[in-house]
């Protein structure tokens, strides 16, 4: 039986807080911990199968136009150029496969072929010396280059911006730009297909294997049933693995020609072109203030591209909306069409780099109107949601805000160049954290057998996030059950379809799909035990009620077994939803050599409720580090001239290393949110990236009296504002 | 060609083209998957093993260099029941998230323990000689060759610094 929920209303009792087992919550190690530092968890590209070949695939060397011919390379087994190949990946969610046809090129780097041999060393080689022809089509490749694309629904407007800003004692007018980022997951997309008749199985690093499934049947045109995926464990996603990619839909068709399983795993360069970018953006903000630091004006333009027909665009504005509240406000939304590789969701697409710059003026507005930018952020906070009035379903922010300046000292800042070591400026800096916040439709499987153990099976990924372990704790919670009895099965389309891993809402959305199968089988125990399910209590693998006690083996004969179903409903609109926090840094910047070195940072986040301590603090520091990324080391730069990723490897690509990073502090502000749903918790992936590069930037400006406006900060922008 | 590669304790004997790495004949002819390719440019470490004790990329290797030489992989370090202490810190301060720079980490941080214990300096170390003070400053320089995108920098520091503290302790009461 499937137990069904559709969030319409408040829960504000949650049932898990009058179960016995008291695991959730609890800091456990990760259940999958074991096989992960022993290297025995196999990730995409980690089976053999018998006769298995290699692909590699080929990439056009023009920024736009048609294959004319490939010339077969000696060493090969088959060079492929089938219509079926995609010529970027899906965008996350999306129901159908990509553009497919390879032998149109729509940008430097695309994907036009598979080489396939019988070992890595010949396809490679063979790849590489391919000769092809093509037919050249000048193309524009820079954004700003061309009349960008206002599509009316991303643009808003109420009262009059400019009237408030010419009003107002203290404005802020200024120019950002962010440039590309990549999602840059440590384990490159990777497939392996084998087909056994009209059927295949394809082993890939993916983040939504239910969409995903039906991407890759259209693509493939194949019927979904056709076709599994499977995702035991994925080394990072980060967005770049939400749709399906190149690489698993060239190992499919190569493996059907060619009759015997093959593996594809792209190289990093080909991840850097052929996984989605986060666009550049240039971001105008007007900011205008009384004499008391209150918001009058907001205004928030932004610009950035994608291909021709891609309907993607980076959603930068998204959370200023509701952010803070101002009579005035203005909202523009333009997007460039041009021929740089195609751009997707990277980590919390739109406040990751709009939260980040918004931020960074609000600094600049603090500093204008000499007010503290704390207090300047708490005396903007709505009571309800502007425009809309719709209130919040829970919104911590000013707790967040306070606990923060108490923990980091905020009180023993300065105005910059005050405090000086050496070579060395010291400063300070803050900014908000919030990031819009969504459940989603999931299914999950529970059986519970009479040996007192638990399976839980859906199809939802656990790309580092934790998802094994804490599905088991909510499992393990709700039957009463020693975490150990719990096995979670995951990422194989033969189970109940997940959403999966993206927006910050698999935890949330799948481990209530967990809970509500369990409830089920909990009903079943009840019917058993001859009471009312709200009378039961399970522990230890003991079931009781009233004054019976007994195990679970004398109550149950045959496994029970239950499906969770939930799905948004009315509280998705009738109040506004989203995660709330507060960053914190303390940089040093080097008096000569412009270097900044981060000396500490706190995050302070309020997410609903915690499943488990320890993984999502794991997930808070990696976002602050992302965020560190985007402020000092990150940018995928582009070449003028044919658009293609220059930095488009791991040595010029720069995300934060062990020695860019100091000691982090996460602090969780407690906090239920019952708009949610009974597990009353809400997405923690994305939070802790938006704003964490702000409060970096704002600690350089206290630090040295300098605003950098275009990312990332690195030495050589900072020296050369330093005057010596 | 016909290889012979001394892993983990055990002699393999292995026919492979020239131009294999350590690293694919590892992954490709012996399936052990344990040891990562995550650039196979010397760019990431993940692919760190050790040779004759020493941490290398394997991914800049060729197989047939390796002859003769001791390799140890991740597999040959802990088994899933049986985890060698750093493994155990690993887990219990978690210090990985998607795993998969993991191995390679973990092969670096038992290196770099010994390579400290041998004395030899880094750019953090406060002097040329030792002993050296294991801050977090000098674990996170030492281990800045292994990139981990998930970040779980802070608790892999402390995982290695817990894991030697009780190393040191276990050699003084001995
Ligand atoms: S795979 Fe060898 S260093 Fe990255
Ligand atoms: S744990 Fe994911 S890259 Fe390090």
């Amino acid at each position: 039986m499937t137990r069904h929920l559709r969030v319409d209303e408040p829960i504000h009792d949650s049932p898990l807080d009058q179960m016995a087992q008291g695991v959730l919550g609890q800091p456990l190690n990760r259940l999958e911990g074991p096989l992960k530092v022993s290297g025995r968890a196999t990730y995409a590209a980690e089976s053999r199968p018998r006769g298995m070949a290699y692909g590699v695939l080929v990439q056009a060397a023009i920024p736009a136009g048609k294959v004319l011919g490939i010339e077969d390379a000696p060493g090969a087994i088959a060079v492929i150029q089938d219509k079926r190949m995609i010529r970027y990946a899906a965008q996350g969610l999306a129901e159908e496969g990509p553009k497919a046809g390879p032998e149109e090129v729509e940008y430097m780097g695309q994907a036009i072929a598979l080489v396939v041999a019988d070992s890595l060393e010949a396809a490679r080689h063979a790849a590489q010396n391919l000769k092809i022809r093509y037919d050249v089509q000048d193309v524009p490749v820079d954004p700003t280059a061309v009349v960008p694309e206002l599509p009316p629904k991303k643009q808003s407007s109420t009262g009059d911006l400019d009237k408030a800003m010419q009003q107002a004692p203290f404005s802020v007018d200024a120019v950002w730009h962010t440039p590309t980022h990549a999602a840059a997951a440590m384990e490159p997309h990777a497939a392996i297909a084998e087909w056994d008749g009209d059927s295949v199985t394809i082993r890939a690093g993916l983040q939504m294997l239910s969409s995903n499934r039906k991407q890759m049947a259209d693509a493939l045109g194949i019927r979904p049933k056709k076709l599994r995926l499977l995702a035991p464990y994925v080394g990072g996603g980060f967005g770049s693995k939400l749709g399906i990619n190149a690489e698993a839909v060239a190992a499919a068709i190569a493996a059907r020609e060619l009759g015997r399983p093959v593996q594809v795993v792209m190289t990093r360069q080909q991840v850097f072109d052929l996984a989605h970018r986060r666009s550049e953006t240039r971001q105008r903000i007007r900011l205008a203030c009384d004499h008391e630091g209150r918001l009058t004006g907001i205004g928030h333009e932004a610009l950035v591209s994608n291909l021709p027909g891609s309907d993607f665009s980076e959603p930068v504005t998204q959370a200023t909306p509701f952010t803070y509240a101002a009579a005035h406000r203005q909202i523009v939304h333009a997007v460039a069409r041009i021929h740089r590789s195609c751009a997707g969701s990277v980590r919390a697409p739109g406040e990751a780099v709009g939260v980040t710059v918004f931020e960074c003026a609000l600094d600049e507005l603090a500093e204008a109107a000499d007010i503290d930018p704390v207090a300047l952020r708490l005396r903007n906070i709505p009571t309800v949601e502007p425009d809309t009035e719709r209130p919040f379903s829970s919104h911590k922010l000013a707790e967040a805000l306070h606990e923060g300046a108490e923990r980091f000292n905020w009180s023993e800042r300065r105005p910059p160049r005050q405090r000086v070591e050496g070579e060395w400026f010291i400063g300070m800096g803050m900014a908000t954290a919030v990031r819009v916040n969504q459940l989603v439709e999931a299914r999950a499987k529970v059986t519970l057998g009479p040996d007192g153990r638990a399976i839980v099976e859906t199809d939802m990924t656990d790309i580092g996030t934790g998802t094994y372990t804490i599905l088991g704790q909510i499992a393990a919670e709700a039957l009463g059950l020693p975490q150990e009895r719990v096995e979670v099965r995951l990422g194989d389309t033969d189970f109940p379809p997940a959403t999966g891993s993206g927006g910050s809402f698999g935890a949330a959305s799948s481990g209530t799909s967990v809970y509500l199968a369990c409830e089920e089988v909990r009903q079943q125990i009840a019917k058993a035990m001859g009471c009312e399910a709200v009378d039961l209590t399970l522990q230890n693998g003991l079931a009781r009620a009233g004054n019976v006690e007994k195990p679970l083996s004398d109550v149950i004969q045959s496994p029970l077994v239950g499906e969770g179903y939930v799905e948004p409903g009315k509280t998705e609109k009738s109040v506004r939803q989203a995660t709330w926090g507060s960053h914190w840094a303390e940089v040093a910047v080097n008096r000569w050599t412009g270097e900044v070195r981060v000396r500490r940072m706190l995050g302070l986040f309020s997410c609903g409720r915690i499943l488990n301590e320890k993984t999502a603090r794991s997930q808070c520091l990696g976002g602050m580090v992302f965020g560190m990324g985007i402020a000092l080391t990150e940018a995928l730069e582009h070449d003028p001239r044919d658009g293609h990723a220059v930095t488009r490897d791991l040595g010029e690509y720069h995300i934060p290393c062990h020695a860019d990073v100091p000691h982090l502090e996460v602090h969780f502000v407690p906090e239920r949110d019952p708009y949610v749903g009974p597990l009353q918790a809400k997405g923690i992936g994305e939070l802790s990236i938006c704003g964490s590069g702000a409060a970096i930037l704002n600690a350089i400006h206290n630090a040295c009296g300098i605003r950098v406006r275009d990312l990332p900060a690195t030495p050589d922008k900072i020296i050369a504002a330093l005057d010596p | 060609m016909d290889i012979t590669l001394d892993l983990n304790g055990t002699s393999h004997r292995l026919d492979v083209d020239p131009r294999t790495t350590l690293l694919d004949a590892l992954r490709h002819d012996l399936g052990l998957t344990g040891t990562k390719k995550g650039c196979d440019h010397g760019q990431c470490g993940a692919c760190t093993v050790l040779m004759d004790g020493r941490r290398i990329n394997s991914c800049l290797t060729l197989a047939c260099m390796a002859e003769g030489k001791e390799i140890t992989t991740i597999e040959g370090i802990g088994t899933p029941d049986q985890l060698s202490p750093l493994q155990q810190q690993f887990l219990d301060h978690d210090g990985f998230q998607c795993g998969y720079c993991t191995p390679g980490q973990i092969c670096s941080a038992t290196a770099m323990l010994e390579e400290i214990a041998a004395g030899w300096p880094s750019h953090a170390s406060g002097s040329l000689e030792g002993p050296f003070d294991l801050s977090h400053a000098e674990i996170a320089e030492r281990m800045s060759g292994n990139l981990c995108r998930c970040a779980a920098y802070s608790n892999i520091v402390a995982a290695i610094r817990q894991a030697a503290k009780a190393d040191a302790l276990h050699k003084d009461a001995a």
